[in-house]
């Protein structure tokens, strides 16, 4: 549904392009993760998505279409991005801050109608906020807050969902739980497409993996062919074992110590 | 809280506004201000009415209303509390314009507005070509800090402009710096109630634009909004409104500041209800200032801006503490 093709990004002043010819799909009914060290390259894809980079060349297509020919509210009912960091200088009721992922769908004028409070109702029960619905946006914890987030992309009613490190400053459950509820949205049909760097939960949640390094692709395709010592040692530049997950079988990375720093 | 505020913003101002007319130095009855106000009595009491009264209150309901938009729509769309046209420069440009036309003896009512609007156009195109130029795009943050710079700059620029003006120059340009309402006349009550109802127009048209530009560029544009786009329009009509208000009354300084706190106070936090908010409180603000400025140390009048922030200081300590 979202296809990179060939994209390079060139930050002005910078020496080398920052993304350097990256192609990759993100399908419907997939989760597909984007890792690498950082400064490899995946924000500023976020970031060539949402046009607040532009891309000097190759094409970033939703499903075919070319984001130069979609105007941006057409591509936000169509593709939601939660970005890696948003802190609200003036807090919001939580159901008010879900209700702006209305706004792509919204008129000049027009006032919210019985088709956006639904809207706002269904991604409220999807992203499993209920309970926070009715407190205001500061009064919620790192992991509360995040859930609302995407409760928020969610309103936005289209079937793909983009999310930068989401689980960064989560405690185990609430980043468990979370990627609970990508693999949910994933089965249910919608493309989410996310960049993290939690590689054993990528390795165990995601169907295709996208291997950033130095702005290009240095490995892509299922976690069992990612993950691999031989592929991620040179990447990460890191000695490492992988081994297998005791419990499910999914692969599981080991960063071994020992070296100077 | 919310369901109370429109009634009571609105009785809040229509009171103000009454006492406003009624209260005056030489004391009219209700009756004979109704009746001048259509024309009918003596000749003195028409004019006073008609001439002095009306286009006074008049001033102040617009230069509140065009304050307390400019200031909440900056707050949001910049993401800055502190964020209201006095403090980012805007109201020091068109001072510095003004007071150039003041001491070049050309303070004419024609000249002095424009002046001011000259003024302000300068101190925002260089905080916006400043911001562009860092970084490639209009940074909110870099927009701030340049404005409070090009705000400091204008105070200095004004200090050495009246260095050696005569001693009336100086008079006519303090008295200004620090706001008035009195001397209105219809001519710019007409001037301003246009500026103010299409730059407010304008802005109520890009609440939601605000709304989103206050969750930051980033999430902004993942809900389709050319947030650099829009931020620049919002920052431009709301400096423009600001100029408008200090080519006809002054600097009346920190109504944009305190005024949407007060609003979010109560509880309306979307812009558009925010923004309309604003507009009745920051009228009602700046009447009642007004009434203080004439009614505490007759028969001089106390500066208006001098008033506004005697009430607005306080006020924003104590929302500080909360903030704490």
């Amino acid at each position: 549904m979202i296809a990179f093709r060939d994209v390079v990004v060139r930050y002005p002043r910078a020496a080398t392009p920052a993304v350097d010819g990256v192609s990759f799909d993100a399908r419907r009914g997939a989760v597909t993760a984007l890792v690498g060290p950082n400064g490899s390259g995946k924000s500023t894809l976020v970031g060539a998505l949402l046009r607040l980079q532009a891309h000097a060349s190759g094409a970033i297509a939703i499903d075919e279409v070319s984001l130069d020919a979609l105007d941006r509210r057409a591509f936000a009912r169509r593709v939601a991005v939660v970005t890696q960091r948003e802190a609200l200088v003036f807090p919001l009721p939580v159901r008010e801050y879900v209700a702006l992922g209305r706004y792509p769908h919204e008129g000049a004028w027009r006032a919210a109608g019985p088709d956006d409070a639904a809207a706002v109702e269904r991604a409220i029960a999807l992203a499993g906020v209920e309970p926070l619905s009715g407190r205001r946006t500061h009064e919620l914890s790192g992991g509360e807050w995040q859930r609302v987030r995407i409760a928020r992309a969610l309103a936005q009613g289209g079937d793909a969902l983009v999310l930068d490190e989401p689980t960064t400053f989560l405690d185990i459950a609430h980043e468990m739980a979370m990627f609970e509820l990508f693999a949910r949205l994933a089965r249910d049909g919608m493309a989410v497409l996310l960049v993290s760097h939690q590689l054993n939960l990528v390795a165990r949640f995601a169907d295709a993996i996208v291997l950033l390094h130095q702005g290009r692709v240095a490995a892509a395709g299922t976690p069992a062919a990612v993950m691999q010592a031989s592929v991620l040692e040179p990447v990460y530049d890191w000695p490492l074992v992988v081994t297998h997950d005791p419990a499910v079988g999914a692969p599981a990375l080991l960063p071994l110590r020992g070296r100077a720093p | 809280m919310r369901r109370l505020f429109w009634p009571l913003a609105i009785l809040a101002l229509v009171v103000l506004v009454v006492a406003a007319v009624l209260w005056g130095a030489v004391p009219l009855s209700p009756r004979a201000i109704v009746a001048a106000a259509l024309g009918n009595g003596d000749r003195q009491t028409v004019a006073i009415v008609r001439a002095l009264r009306l286009p006074r209150v008049a001033l102040a309901v617009l230069v509140g209303a065009a304050l307390g938009m400019a200031g909440g729509a900056l707050q949001g769309s910049l993401r800055n509390a502190l964020a209201e046209p006095y403090l980012l420069g805007v109201s020091g440009g068109a001072a510095v314009g003004a007071v150039v036309v003041v001491t070049l003896g050309l303070g004419t009512p024609l000249l002095l507005p424009l002046g001011a609007f000259a003024g302000a156009a300068v101190a925002i195109g260089a905080a916006i070509g400043v911001a562009g130029a860092a970084g490639g795009r209009a940074d909110p943050r870099v927009l701030l800090m340049a404005g409070v710079v090009i705000g400091a700059f204008a105070n200095a620029a004004i200090m050495v402009l009246l260095a050696d003006a005569p001693a009336d120059t100086i008079r006519g340009a303090l008295w200004w710096m620090m706001g008035s309402v009195a001397g209105a006349d219809w001519t710019q009550v007409a001037w301003l109630a246009l500026y103010t109802v299409v730059g407010g127009g304008a802005l109520l048209a890009l609440g939601r634009e605000i709304d989103l530009l206050a969750l930051g560029e980033e999430s902004a544009a993942g809900l389709g909004l050319d947030a650099e786009r829009a931020g620049r329009r919002v920052y431009l009509v709301s400096s423009l409104l600001a100029a408008a208000t200090v080519a006809a009354a002054g600097l009346v300084g920190f109504v944009g500041l305190v005024v949407p706190h007060m609003v979010r106070a109560a509880g309306l936090r979307r812009h558009r209800p925010l923004l309309a908010g604003s507009a009745v409180l920051g009228a009602a603000l700046v009447v009642s200032a007004d009434l203080v400025a004439r009614i505490a140390h007759p028969p001089a009048d106390l500066p208006l801006g001098a008033v506004t922030a005697l009430v607005g200081v306080p006020f924003f300590l104590i929302q500080l503490r909360r903030f704490a």
